[in-house]
């Protein structure tokens, strides 16, 4: 467990940034990893009164705060509509209910983490990252950036049109994934992100056009195979790298015919 | 640091250190219902609700929680009454540490959907660990009370 010497709740951005300019302090986001840790903290910087807490829409894009709950996420009707419940489908078997109101969209995408159900599903879409000095940074590349003293503000989606599926494979509910699967047709180009591998998410576009015409089983069995292939995988305790190469290409398949699926429903509405 | 928490409806002022965290507080002040389980955020044994939302009290800093409104077992003895028997009945009750947590978090999902499928008390309730008894029981036990509250 961390000890902390003082707890501030910062009343502005500025006095955030400021005071996680010392190695020492620390932004505490949900708390749900960093209590998980050991060491000292001088000062543990919480946002709760910053009014981030809150996804706002308009006609062009969602906009998170860093705030915002797992289980605010699961639960926003214009995100899930959006992404064909593909958010919902990330976030709902992480852990508990009770976790899932205080882990925050900012904690999870700052930490970058390998098994990120969060991480993946947004680099999936046409989603940026707005950093206090940085500015606003593709998600694509924020994930990759080494750990720095910036503070997360907020996390943005466009609603560039278009269609999204997200699953995962799990020993149990509640459990870390073994792989995670995010997809997404966006301007008609196909992606796969692929999280939990067990390292940082990574991302396979549709660069030989193997989807370009009628989606097929066929087809969607080539793409899932090319997506394999690209993914480096590695092993730990939950699973091999060649299982994990396995399971990238059942979900891989399984979520493009279900996403193929849900745009032909969505055709004939 | 000086805060003020309402715990079970009661206006506190303590003086706490910076990491204290709220089941240490909830458990100081008296409600013990409120149980140090797995230490990772993952059994449900701290629940409590903090403004009539379900949170882990293992994971949270009292300091984050000042101002705001905890409510424990303790403070909810007359809700909790109303479907207890059910869980006992079923015999879903063994060691009976986790049940506190289980409480709560029923109450919880039972307020947020008063009328819940089985998928969805076993989404809602799946950060409820319980060692003994396969959840079953459990989930005959809610289902006996939704029944019998369609009947009355």
């Amino acid at each position: 467990m961390v000890t902390i010497q003082k707890y501030v709740r910062a009343q502005s951005l500025e006095e955030a940034y400021q005071l996680n300019q010392a190695k020492t302090n620390k932004i505490i986001g949900g708390m749900l990893w960093l209590k998980m840790g050991s060491g000292n903290i001088s000062t543990a910087i919480d946002l709760c009164d910053l009014g981030l807490n809150t996804i706002e829409e308009n006609d062009k894009q969602f906009s998170i705060g860093a705030s915002v709950t797992l289980r605010q996420l699961e639960l926003h009707q214009g995100l899930n509509s959006y992404t064909n419940n593909a958010i919902c489908n990330a976030v709902k078997d992480i852990v508990g209910v009770q976790f899932r109101n205080l882990a925050t969209i900012g904690g999870s995408i700052w930490g970058r983490f390998g098994f990120s159900d969060v991480l993946t599903c947004f680099m999936a879409m046409d989603c940026y990252v707005e950093l206090f000095n940085a500015g606003v940074i593709p998600i694509s590349k924020f994930a990759y950036m080494k750990y720095d003293n910036d503070l997360i503000i907020r996390i943005i989606v466009k609603k560039t049109p278009g269609y999204f599926n997200y699953s995962s494979m799990r020993a149990q509910r509640t459990d870390f994934p073994i792989i995670a699967c995010a997809l997404s047709c966006i301007n008609g180009k196909y992606t796969a992100v692929i999280g939990a591998r067990p390292h940082r998410a990574m991302s396979v576009t549709d660069n030989e056009n193997i989807l370009s015409g009628e989606i097929t089983e066929e087809s969607a069995d080539k793409f899932a195979k090319y997506v394999a292939e690209n993914i480096k995988t590695g092993s730990n305790s939950r699973g091999s790298a060649s299982y994990r190469k396995q399971l990238i290409e059942v979900l891989t398949k399984r979520g493009i015919l279900s996403m193929i699926s849900s745009m032909k429903e969505g055709e004939h509405k | 640091m000086d805060i003020q928490i309402t715990l079970n409806g009661k206006k506190i002022t303590d003086n706490v250190d910076a990491d204290m965290l709220l089941i240490d507080f909830v458990r100081k002040h008296g409600c013990l219902s409120v149980k140090r389980g797995c230490e990772t955020a993952n059994c449900g044994l701290c629940t409590v609700l903090m403004d009539d939302t379900p949170i882990l009290s293992c994971s949270m800093l009292v300091a984050r929680a000042a101002g705001h409104n905890i409510t424990t077992l303790e403070g909810l003895q007359e809700e909790a009454s109303e479907f207890v028997g059910f869980i006992a009945d079923q015999g879903a009750d063994q060691c009976g540490f986790c049940n506190p947590g289980f409480v709560m978090n029923t109450i919880a999902l039972l307020r947020e959907n008063p009328n819940p499928t089985d998928d969805e008390i076993r989404a809602f309730l799946a950060g409820n660990l319980c060692r003994c008894s396969g959840y079953e029981g459990q989930l005959r036990g809610i289902r006996a009370f939704l029944d019998s509250r369609k009947e009355n």
